[in-house]
């Protein structure tokens, strides 16, 4: 049985001629440690997966169960626990508290972990500094640049050790060679048996991931690598480096 | 790290927003605090120049009264049968069950008296209870013998009298032999002669017009006296000067009432600055709290946090509020008073209940901003990132 099972996801905002179906029936199953790229224009529904996901944002139809549980049969404290205790979440704006340090930024999982302060203290400054970050506990988001503010929120993301890595564009806001160190902090915490789902806009990184999910007016059209993919009609779809115009341009 | 943390420095983040709700709260617990404190300062006040008052049981000849009102509006009345006490019966004081508490029992015989073509109230007392009922007493002079007197401050100045001089009163030649320095009472305005004297010169021999009792009184029953003189005096009118003050004390009482009131209506406003600013903070903090709730926060923790912050503001609105209330008090208790001597004390009751009541406040109207906190959708409150 796979780790992380979605069985024909529905979402629908809104109501009567107002209506609209965001996300119409998807289906698919990641395993244990797997490094998922989920790519898609914009409003093709994939941010909403991402937060159906994550535990926020019950689906109208369908299922989605980890390590055997039915995330959306749970109460909302149960699915605060869950969230907790199984996914780490990394927001495209990093959305770092300003008015917190680095270190507190990273300890705010554990703010409410019955653990004793000193505990919680090593862990963010482990966690930082397996992001590269040792050294700039004190210093506040506004202090450090963008880069570095990601990986505040990376650190935050796996300092209460979860086992789901969920990344809404995570280099949406950085330079090329930032985010390939971005991307490389991922691989490294893959390596190290996160199961990783990163929602992107680019070629590049997705390709970086073992298997991707190309979205596309609410469903998932391919679940193969991007290599295949680029050749469809995605035309949101842009690399750090220029695309091969005549694989995109196919149609 | 903990959830007290993160309110703390958002407190300390949105220093404004803290300072509006800290202004909104202390102005409501130094109001409440100054009035309470001032109305308790005016009650010792009174029950500070009580104690002063050597005197503590009046007893007066008993008479009857008729209102007169016209129209429905009453006009005052008039006072008819009026009994007369005779100086051998203030002896029946002594056998009343409390007796032992009495300390002096002071007669007194009043009448007007013409002197220098003036009339002029002269007062018969026993001099040696005087001294014990009026302790503020400070003669320049000396205390008269049979034919001596002695000169309210007042009276001396207009009737133009001093030490040594002499003046004849129903045909009785008196010696002024002190006067008194000025007391700010009636005092100032008689003349006081030996009651012997007083009773022979107005012609009273044996009668008095009424009669003053020391009670010692730190824990004496004094109602229990006033029954027990009262059953055997039957035409005298006793009380304790404690009722003769409950009139001020019923104005007290209003004002209290009023201050209470104030104090309500101040609290409320205070309170509504509270919930109108943690409302506005809740909104603008709908991200932060959207993370929050991603990273695994639950409703009670929001929730717990926004209360954290308003009891924090509350605590500190309560013990400033409470020190700037006294200083409130102290700067206007001179309009209400003329007492130098009027001390304001902490007191730790007060301090504690205002403590307490600030911070119930505090909590209570952020109570909704709090729920409302914890009731965001997080999918939702990320949204609006």
């Amino acid at each position: 049985m796979s780790y992380i099972q979605v069985e024909n996801l529905m979402k629908e905002y809104g109501k009567g001629e107002a209506a609209f179906m965001a996300v119409k029936g998807m289906s698919f199953e990641i395993q244990q440690g797997e490094f998922v790229a989920i790519v898609g224009e914009s409003g093709s529904g994939k941010s909403t997966l991402l937060s159906m996901m994550g535990a926020l944002n019950t689906p109208t139809k369908g299922r989605y169960v980890v390590d055997d549980m039915d995330i959306y049969s749970l109460s909302l404290d149960q699915r605060a626990k869950f969230r907790m205790a199984f996914l780490g979440f990394i927001f495209q704006s990093f959305h770092l508290i300003p008015y917190l340090t680095v270190k507190e930024n990273v300890m705010l999982p554990l703010a409410i972990a019955k653990i004793k302060n000193r505990e919680k203290s090593d862990m963010a400054r482990d966690a930082l500094m397996h992001v590269g970050l040792s050294g700039k506990e004190d210093r506040l988001p506004s202090e450090i640049s963008g880069g570095e503010q990601e990986r505040v929120a990376i650190a935050r993301a796996v300092v209460n050790n979860p086992t789901i890595l969920l990344a809404d564009e995570p280099t949406g806001n950085l330079d090329t060679r930032t985010s390939r160190e971005i991307i490389g902090l991922f691989h490294a915490l893959n390596g190290e048996g996160i199961t990783i789902l990163m929602v992107t806009h680019n070629a590049e990184f997705s390709r970086e991931a073992q298997r991707t999910l190309c979205v596309s007016d609410g469903l998932i059209r391919e679940q193969e690598p991007l290599q295949k993919i680029v050749e469809y009609p995605f035309g949101l779809m842009t690399g750090v480096e220029p695309y091969p115009v005549e694989n995109v341009a196919v149609q | 790290m903990r959830l007290f943390d993160i309110s703390l420095a958002n407190l300390k983040r949105r220093k404004a927003k803290a300072s509006f709700i800290l202004i909104g709260l202390l102005v409501g617990v130094t109001a409440v605090v100054a009035f309470m404190s001032l109305v308790d300062t005016l009650t010792r006040d009174i029950n500070h120049k009580l104690e002063k008052y050597g005197a503590n049981i009046m007893i007066l000849p008993k008479t009857e009264n008729l209102s007169l009102t016209y129209g429905g509006m009453a006009v005052g009345g008039i006072s008819f049968e009026m009994r007369e006490i005779l100086q051998e019966d203030l002896g029946r004081i002594k056998g009343i069950e409390n007796a032992a508490n009495v300390a002096a029992v002071g007669p007194m015989v009043l009448g007007s008296i013409k002197v220098a073509d003036r009339n002029v109230l002269l007062a018969g007392v026993d001099f040696q209870v005087a001294y014990i009922l009026r302790p503020w007493w400070k003669i320049k002079g000396k205390s008269p013998g049979e034919d001596g007197i002695l000169l309210g401050a007042e009276a001396s100045c207009i009737l133009g009298l001093g030490q040594g001089d002499t003046f004849s009163a129903n045909g009785r030649e008196l010696m002024v032999t002190g006067v008194l320095e000025p007391t700010g009472s009636q005092d100032d305005q008689i003349i006081f002669a030996p009651l012997k004297t007083a009773q022979e010169v107005l012609g009273k021999e044996g009668r008095i017009s009424m009669a003053e009792v020391a009670a010692l009184c730190a824990a004496c029953p004094i109602d229990d006296m006033v029954a027990q003189i009262s059953g055997v005096l039957p035409d005298a009118k006793v009380m304790a000067i404690r009722q003769v003050v409950k009139g001020r004390m019923e104005t007290l009482g209003h004002f209290n009432k009023f201050a209470y009131g104030l104090s309500l209506l101040v609290m409320l406003v205070g309170g509504l600055v509270v919930l109108v600013t943690m409302m506005g903070s809740v909104r603008e903090r709908t991200s932060e709290f959207g993370i929050f709730m991603a990273i695994g926060f639950r409703r009670r923790h929001v929730i717990r946090m926004v209360l954290f912050e308003a009891a924090v503001i509350s605590a500190i609105a309560g013990v400033v509020g409470y020190f700037m209330g006294l200083g409130a008090t102290k700067l206007t208790i001179p309009f209400f008073t003329e007492s130098v001597d009027v001390g304001l004390a902490f007191d730790p009751v007060l301090a504690l209940g205002v403590f307490l009541a600030a911070v119930f406040l505090g909590l209570i109207s952020s109570a909704y901003p709090a729920i409302m906190a914890g009731n965001l959708d997080p999918n939702e409150a990320l949204r609006s990132l």
